[in-house]
């Protein structure tokens, strides 16, 4: 069932596909398009029961207003700006080691370590649940954001080193062997030659994990609480219950909270999809 | 001086096995501490009865012989049962969606990134979306399917025999996003000189895809496989949001349980949750084991 290429089919099936495209989308995008709308609108169409008709006034600025101004989400975002943005550089700069490493070298234990990184990357978030927050306890780190990053970079590191390693094996090896003809130091191999290659895997990597970090929730009230430390996905909901039954308030936090992973996305896209879709085309 | 030179030499000598050493350890290190060794502790917590705070004590299999008898774990573990089964819809959904934007019109491209949208959404996100969506008689959802006279009582997530599949649906969304990105990708690449020739042979419809069409999307079939299920086994977030575990616990799986039973207002029972964890952890290494085991085949046939 590969469909016909639409260019090639009668007048009739061009045109139905076009307005078929455009209303499936509003289909699919149905829920979010009602989130939008609740949140123009007023408090008092709620509580008068026109959840669905005509606005009774827009009041877009008003309830962004709140969401900036009277309440502790501008907090939150920084404080997920400030998680996320050092674990995406952590992460991403030891998987191009490690990557590095186990991409270009042979020696014993190669692939094991490559397979426990991607072993550890599958696992249940449940079974590191209690260990990692007795270690992050322990080590007076509970409830900062330096705690949640240092967990964040330990276990992403295991996903982004299969996405480095993978890269780097594609490669082509006689670069390699060819800087080593001429004598130059390993680290020197790392720096000059294949860093350089490796741009478009890094900045595909930073956005992927930049997306996974910003919109982790179950990390977030494990190892924080309260708005000194807690990021914006964990925020939402004490944001929620400030503002319970305030749909128009609720809606235009969870998009506020919702942007910048959206933003990310389609200003990179081309980046994000090359990393989301690694080795599904061979 | 000499030994200094010796010592050089002995660098040099065996940089090819000191390099990667150098350039594994921070990550090994960071991986072994957070993840690697956690695993053990807490096949070993699941051992002890302990608040976390305390004094623990051993208890040897009673937190396993407790979970046998747990009426909430058994319904827990049939909801992840569930969860495994309709997850997997993604995978046919995501390959439908894909194959009707596989087309060349004007603007497709932002019809396919505005497709994909949801996967970019955080689950917390997607979870009060959806439950707005269904809220009882103000809903979306109840006023559609209102205009087909059918009416849950409690709205979907207030009944317990609906709440799951809510739930369920909701994670779908994204999920069936992420497998038609993946099989877009993959569609781009299929060779467009097999589908001439499946059609000269006059292969059409479901026999074209299934013999021509399928073979070629194998790697992006295989991922798909991959996220879906650890995505299914994952769930937490949604349920969290959505419902809470409610109703009546109806709506509670593994992940969810354990971070009850060991975190929240339910008690600090640490070495219980961890038992729970450790069941949800091995059915997850069937899986993972599956996994790499495929890879290793891929490895092993790439050898250079």
């Amino acid at each position: 069932m590969f469909p016909t290429p639409i260019e090639k089919r009668s007048r009739g099936a061009q045109i139905t596909y076009q307005a078929l495209v455009p209303f499936a989308l509003i289909m699919w995008l149905l829920p979010l398009l009602a989130v939008a709308l609740f949140s123009m609108r007023p408090l008092a169409d709620f509580t008068n029961g026109n959840y669905w008709g005509v606005p009774s006034s827009f009041e877009f600025f008003t309830n962004y207003g709140k969401v900036f101004f009277e309440s502790d989400m501008p907090r939150y975002m920084l404080n997920s700006v400030l998680i996320t943005v050092p674990t995406v550089i952590g992460a991403v700069a030891l998987s191009c080691m490690t990557g590095f490493a186990l991409g270009i070298y042979r020696f014993r234990g190669n692939l094991l370590i490559f397979f426990m990184f991607i072993a550890g990357n599958f696992v249940p978030f449940q079974i590191l649940m209690v260990p990692v927050r007795d270690l992050t306890v322990s080590a007076g780190l509970y409830d900062t954001k330096l705690g949640l990053v240092l967990f964040h970079i330990a276990f992403q590191t295991g996903f982004c080193t299969l996405f480095m390693r993978n890269f780097i094996r594609a490669l082509p090896y006689e670069l390699i062997e060819a800087a080593r003809v001429e004598g130059v130091a390993e680290w020197r191999i790392f720096w000059y030659v294949v860093l350089p290659l490796m741009k478009p895997a890094i900045a595909a990597l930073s956005v992927l994990i930049f997306t996974f970090i910003w919109n982790d929730y179950f990390w977030a009230i494990v190892l924080t609480q309260g708005p000194d430390a807690q990021p914006v996905t964990a925020g939402i909901t004490s944001f929620n219950s400030q503002f319970v039954a305030q749909y128009h308030l609720m809606s235009a936090g969870s998009i506020v909270a919702a942007l910048p992973p959206v933003a990310m996305f389609f200003l990179m896209q081309r980046h994000f999809i090359a990393g989301l879709t690694l080795g599904a085309v061979k | 001086m000499t030994t200094a030179h010796s010592d050089l030499s002995w660098v040099r000598r065996n940089r090819m096995t000191l390099t990667p050493l150098l350039f594994l350890l921070p990550g090994v290190l960071f991986f072994m501490v957070y993840v690697i060794i956690p695993i053990g502790q807490s096949f070993n917590i699941s051992l002890y009865e302990w608040d976390g705070l305390g004094e623990a004590t051993y208890v040897g299999l009673e937190n396993y012989r407790e979970l046998t008898g747990d009426r909430a774990f058994e319904i827990s573990l049939w909801n992840n049962v569930k969860w495994l089964a309709l997850y997997l819809l993604a995978i046919p959904a995501g390959l439908l969606i894909a194959l009707f934007l596989n087309q060349t019109i004007t603007g497709i491209r932002l019809y396919k990134s505005l497709f994909f949208f949801p996967f970019v959404l955080s689950q917390v996100v997607v979870g009060l979306v959806f439950s707005w969506f269904y809220l009882p008689n103000v809903g979306l959802f109840d006023i559609i399917t209102g205009w087909f006279g059918i009416d849950v009582r409690g709205g979907i997530l207030g009944n317990p025999n609906t709440a799951t599949y809510g739930i369920i649906a909701a994670g779908l969304w994204p999920q069936t996003a992420y497998c038609m990105i993946l099989y877009l990708t993959g569609l781009n690449a299929v060779d467009p000189e097999q589908i001439e020739a499946g059609r000269l042979d006059g292969a059409k419809g479901w026999r074209m895809l299934w013999h021509v069409i399928l073979p070629q999307l194998k790697p992006a079939t295989f991922i798909a496989f991959v996220v879906t299920i650890i995505g299914a086994l994952r769930s937490f977030d949604l349920i969290s949001i959505m419902t809470n575990g409610g109703p009546f616990g109806s709506t509670r799986v593994l992940s969810f349980y354990m971070f009850e039973k060991a975190l929240s207002e339910y008690g600090f029972r640490m070495g219980y949750g961890s038992a729970i964890a450790v069941v949800l952890f091995l059915i997850m290494l069937v899986f993972i084991g599956y996994f790499l085991w495929s890879m290793y085949q891929d490895e092993k046939a790439a050898r250079r």
